[in-house]
């Protein structure tokens, strides 16, 4: 019952090796073998071998897992996928398998499927690399890319054709091989395409230049209409008889690559804008984007197929177009499951092509050997590649204003790479019309087998060796972002004053249509609002502020930015855009660890210890998700707050890294300080006392705070339900301590209160002084990480965020531009009583005793003042306290 | 410039004095120029050479871009209004500044400072061999040098004052320009943008500020520092024609070209 019938089946299956070379290469399945021989008795059988019903799903399963255990495995010496690319080891795992296949059986049952390979392996990999290919650079370099798919091509297959006929004809091709000049244009025609599939696995280890990889990938996407349209043209004139051929064919042959690459390419476009289309309604339907996404790239591939078009070109620009508008439309969630399905597939297909391609190479009875012809295949294309590139870089670089010279030639001609396109398009001839196809097979294997082998064994070393400038993925900084932004305005203004149409005009032009036509029908309204750059800053924002944690410290208070025109009555907006570098910088952590204002004795820097543990270990024990059983819907409101749970904890996690690596050297002023905001909080809050007596607090503010406290809490009601936030108000909030996983929210010790300088230096503990601290990084993080959530989530909160970008939003932000402001002025009244030095005020005693809490802003009590300093310009008394008490309330 | 020439009517109608924008082919003997200054062939020829080896321009770029200076010059109009009422500039969220930078003297030589009040050809051909594209073998030495050139030009654009500082406000200025045309966004978030870029620089270059220092501003140095990792020399520039205007571009309008 088992298997011999099952050749029809698309993933020839492994497991039907006879039982020797099964039980050798995997036990389990040889299990399985001896346990579909075993049974066969008459009667009822209690264990029912239903072989026949699972065996398709059952053998892909198989295959994949295979495929995905060999990753696995290579993986595991680093040494060796450093030298040896991965597609190598794949074929040779391939060529393994099939030799043992081979052992047990002379036919080998299973090959690469040329239909599993155009309809499935390979549009995963030509989706994956369409929809994430980098478009700028594409477009930019379009020229060079058309040139090289195009004319190169072209080049290639006439000439290794041309050369290989010549050869026979000399008789270096042995006689054996019967093949008209017809059948060695058809060759030439498939074997001169360089293969997507080859040039991405092997350039991705390699790692050349964005310009260089964006060429010799484009050209392998791209050239796949000339491959197609010449291999269905000789196929078509192989078929008829080379007498037949009339003059009117070769123009239809012309007129077919016409049609074959403007069609592939416009049913790509109309996928692309149906896609963006369909994204820009999914609004309700978040769960199922992904799936809009894969079917319609997908579909492009097919409905080309469908009507014989280039399919490849189809999926790339389906994806290229697409890409823009589908991630600015889908959620979050969506584009990560996008990202994830096709790389797993991308990498599966990949795999399995590769294994593949090893596997068939041991098929015996397809292979018919002559050395003249591989030899002289080998040669041929490698010259003609070689002369191509350089013919045709030589007519580019009088066009190009960035050239290319001498070593992106080298790596280019080296970098033709040949694959499975080329296999499955040999193994599809027909043996009947073209008598030398076993010829053509095995010399096809050959040349894939040493282009991917040997040139993507060697690219590595000859792309070092000749200093190849090798591609930084480092991300742009925001400066540069902006200036990347600045160029093109700048080259298309000159370009209009010089009076020039060039590329810029062009793309300009185009930017405009874009924006005016375009993303106005296929955006949503929410993402049709925001800018690039926008964008750009928001991620950058985040990634900045990590960044700058960890580098530790490292960073100026924006405060130290001078504004040069700035007074203080007028400067409050930028004062508040100051407190709004802190925020979005996430600088104000890691200020001024250096402050040594007391020098704790032992035992404070132990508690202190002890105390970090604690809140470091003090996490709120996580709000437990409602597990929701829809498969059509997820909350939304979830979402943003599970990233935002994550991004707090991670944000925490970094910060406690850098704490730690500086702790030992502030770890006393640190101690200290977290002392004082411990107690800052307690006195700030109604939180139950641990022991701490509260004799030296005024008793006059209690009923303020708590008054504040009130507003506070109404306030933070509101904010809570939607979103988590509140770091800002641990510090007065009782219980946010337990609440929130807080580094600082740990409860003090309940020695604290009898450290000496407990009750010095701080009658009134400000709580607005930990407030400050607390919240600026998680806070203002937390403000970036929602602006751009937001940004891409939620239409109504464009506006918001877009007017918030200095300014809080409200939406995230309800509570927190209120406590400040009171707290503040509370703190300058008290302030007045007290002649207490508050870090937001300018100061009229040193800084030392202002609390702070160590756990979260290791003194950065400092730079407030600073920055203030530079932007309140007078006197430090009185007059400026005003509008610094009001400066926070921007926050 | 389809769009230049479809609006060709209108645009002169609005401003009088440009008879023959993008005429298509001008013959480039100078025979009798609106500016009428050099006529004479010799002359002329020697005016070119000593701009080509200003400039780095060569003579038929120049020729170029005389023609080009002619039109936007014609009519005794000044070359101001001349560049502000091109129609293709009037979208460009920097054309002021762009403008401001061929009246710049610090654009024109090193260690000037001040404004022009009108460019003659020498002074249009100096603004615009910033965008020269380097040479095809150029050494690190040059590479740096254009590097150099084009950052400076870069910085005096964003620098509006002169004091060799891009202060924050300045810096402020030049995002929400650049925004200016997007719409969308606010004037908060432009400002936003160009603090935190500002304090990205900051960051970078003095990176163990003393607590009461303060970052004044973005100072050349730290301006090339900052933009390190971008690559000017290959970004920068755009491609002069060495043959008549009229010539095929190659330029590729976005995506919806086909292969």
């Amino acid at each position: 019952m088992l298997a011999r019938a099952s050749a029809a089946l698309l993933l020839p299956p492994l497991l039907f090796l006879a039982p020797r070379a099964r039980a050798s290469s995997d036990p389990a399945e040889a299990e399985e073998e001896r346990a579909g021989h075993g049974h066969g008795g008459g009667g009822y059988r209690v264990v029912q071998w239903e072989w026949s019903y699972v065996q398709t799903p059952y053998v892909i399963a198989v295959w994949l897992l295979v495929a995905s255990v060999a990753k696995i495995l290579f993986q595991l010496s680093r040494r060796l996928t450093r030298v040896v690319p991965e597609s190598v080891l794949l074929i040779l795992l391939g060529l393994a398998l099939g030799g043992l296949a081979l052992l047990a059986d002379d036919k080998q049952p299973y090959q690469l499927e040329p239909a599993l390979f155009f309809l499935f392996l390979l549009p995963t990999i030509v989706g994956d690399a369409g929809y994430f290919m980098p478009a700028r650079l594409f477009f930019d370099n379009l020229g060079a890319i058309l040139t090289y798919a195009v004319a190169g091509t072209l080049w290639n297959a006439f000439g290794t054709g041309l050369a290989l006929t010549a050869a026979h004809r000399l008789g270096v091709i042995d006689e054996r091989v019967e093949a008209g000049l017809l059948d060695f244009l058809l060759f030439g025609a498939l074997i001169s395409a360089v293969d997507p599939v080859a040039v991405l696995a092997v350039f991705e280890e390699v790692h050349v230049n964005d310009t260089l990889f964006i060429i010799v990938f484009g050209e392998s996407l791209l050239n796949d209409a000339v491959t197609v349209v010449l291999y269905k043209v000789y196929i078509s004139f192989v078929e008829v008889g080379t007498e037949n051929v009339q003059m009117a064919d070769y123009f239809k042959g012309m007129a077919s690559f016409l049609v074959v690459s403007a069609g592939g390419t416009s049913v790509g476009l109309v996928f692309a804008v149906i896609l963006s289309l369909l994204t820009r309604f999914t609004k309700k339907v978040r769960i199922i984007e992904p799936l809009f996404v894969l079917l319609l790239v997908y579909l492009a591939y097919l409905t080309a197929e469908l009507f014989s078009l280039s399919s490849i070109l189809s999926m790339t620009f389906c994806g290229i177009g697409a890409n823009k508008y589908v991630e600015a439309n889908i959620s979050q969630k969506s584009r990560t499951a996008v990202k994830y399905t096709m790389k797993t597939l991308a990498s599966i297909a990949e795999t399995l092509i590769f294994i593949f391609l090893g596997i068939s190479a041991v098929d015996k009875s397809k292979w018919a050997w002559d050395t003249g012809l591989v030899a002289c295949t080998l040669i041929f294309i490698f010259i003609f590649r070689a002369l191509g590139v350089m013919g045709q870089t030589w007519v580019l670089n009088r066009f190009r204003l960035v050239p290319l010279d001498k070593i992106d030639q080298v790596v280019m001609s080296y970098g033709g790479l040949r694959g499975a396109v080329a296999f499955a398009l040999v193994v599809l001839l027909d043996g009947q019309r073209v008598k030398a196809k076993d010829y053509f097979v095995a010399t096809t294997i050959v040349v894939v087998f040493f282009t991917v082998m040997f040139q993507g064994l060697t690219i590595k070393p000859l792309v070092k060796w000749l200093k190849v400038p090798r591609s930084t993925s480092r991300k742009p900084t925001i400066n540069e972002e902006i200036h990347e932004r600045a160029f093109d305005h700048i080259l298309t203004a000159v370009e209009d004053i010089a009076g020039l149409q060039g590329y810029h005009h062009w793309r300009d032009k185009w930017e405009q249509f874009d924006k005016n036509y375009l993303s106005k029908l296929l955006l949503r309204k929410s993402a049709y609002r925001k800018s690039e750059l926008w964008e750009a800053y928001q991620k950058i924002n985040i990634r900045d502020a990590i960044s700058v944690i960890d580098q530790g410290g490292n960073v100026v208070n924006a405060a130290r930015l001078s504004l040069p025109s700035v007074t203080s009555g007028a400067s409050f907006p930028d004062a508040s855009n100051v407190t709004s570098y802190l925020r979005e910088n996430g600088s104000g952590v890691c200020l001024d660890l250096q402050v040594v204002d007391k020098v704790p004795g032992a035992k404070v820097e132990e508690e202190t210890e002890t105390h970090h543990v604690l809140a470091e270990n003090l996490y709120k024990p996580r709000r437990r998700y409602q597990s929701h059983y829809s498969r059509h819907f997820m909350p939304a409101g979830e979402k943003e707050r599970q990233d935002r749970e994550v991004f707090q904890r991670n944000m925490k996690s970094r910060m406690e890294t850098f704490k730690s690596g500086r702790h030992k050297r502030h770890k006393k002023e640190r101690g200290l300080k977290k002392r004082r905001a411990s107690d800052a909080r307690d006195d700030g809050g109604d939180k139950p006392r641990r022991g701490i007596d509260r004799q030296d607090k005024d008793p006059v503010v209690i009923p303020v705070v708590s008054d504040e406290d009130d507003e506070f809490q109404c306030r933070r009601k509101e904010p809570e339900t939607d979103d988590d936030v509140g770091i800002t108000f641990v510090a007065l909030k009782a219980e946010a301590p337990q609440k929130r996983p807080h580094s600082m929210t740990g409860a003090p010790p309940a020695a604290d209160a009898h450290l000496p300088w407990k009750g010095g230096g701080a009658p009134w503990p400000p709580p607005c002084l930990s407030l400050e601290a607390t919240k600026v990084i998680p806070v203002d993080l937390r403000q970036a990480w929602n602006q751009s959530i937001s940004s891409l989530e939620s239409v109504s909160e464009a506006a918001g965020s877009r007017a918030g970008a200095s300014t809080r939003p409200a939406s995230y932000a309800g509570a927190a531009p209120i406590a400040p402001a009171p707290l503040l002025e509370k703190n300058q009244e008290e302030e007045e009583e007290e002649d207490e030095t508050v870090p937001l005020v300018p100061s009229r005693r040193p800084p030392v005793p202002s609390p702070l809490p160590a756990a979260l802003a290791p003194g950065r009590h400092r730079k407030p003042r600073v920055y203030l300093r530079s932007l309140v310009t007078s006197p430090p008394s009185g007059g400026s306290e005003g509008p610094a008490g009001k400066g926070p309330t921007q926050l | 410039m389809r769009e230049g020439r479809t609006k060709g009517g209108t645009w002169r109608r609005g401003c009088v004095s440009c008879p023959s924008i993008r005429a298509p082919k001008v013959p480039l003997a100078f025979s009798g120029g609106a500016m009428g200054s050099w006529q004479a062939r010799p002359e002329q020829q020697h005016y070119y050479h000593q701009l080509a080896q200003k400039t780095g321009f060569s003579a038929e770029q120049i020729k170029n871009l005389h023609h080009r200076f002619r039109e936007l010059s014609a009519n005794g109009e000044t070359i101001r209004a001349h560049l502000e009422s091109i129609p293709t500039l009037a979208k460009n969220p920097i054309k002021k500044q762009i403008i401001d930078a061929f009246f710049d003297k610090r654009n024109q030589q090193e260690g000037e400072s001040g404004r022009l009040e009108e460019l003659d050809l020498g002074h249009f051909l100096m603004v615009m061999s910033h965008f020269r594209p380097p040479r095809h073998k150029s050494g690190e030495d040059e590479r740096c040098a254009v590097r150099r050139q084009k950052l400076r030009f870069l910085f005096n654009m964003h620098d509006t004052d002169n004091d060799g500082t891009i202060t924050l406000v300045e810096y402020r200025k030049v995002v929400e320009e650049l925004l200016s045309k997007s719409g969308a966004i606010g004037h908060e978030a432009a400002k936003a943008i160009a603090d935190a870029a500002m304090l990205e620089v900051a960051s970078t270059n003095v990176p163990h500020m003393a607590p009461d220092e303060f970052y004044e501003g973005i100072t050349f140095e730290h301006f090339e520092q900052i933009l390190n990792g971008l690559e000017m020399e290959s970004r920068m520039h755009i491609r002069f024609l060495d043959v008549d205007t009229s010539t095929v571009r190659c330029g590729k309008a976005g995506s919806t070209s086909t292969p």
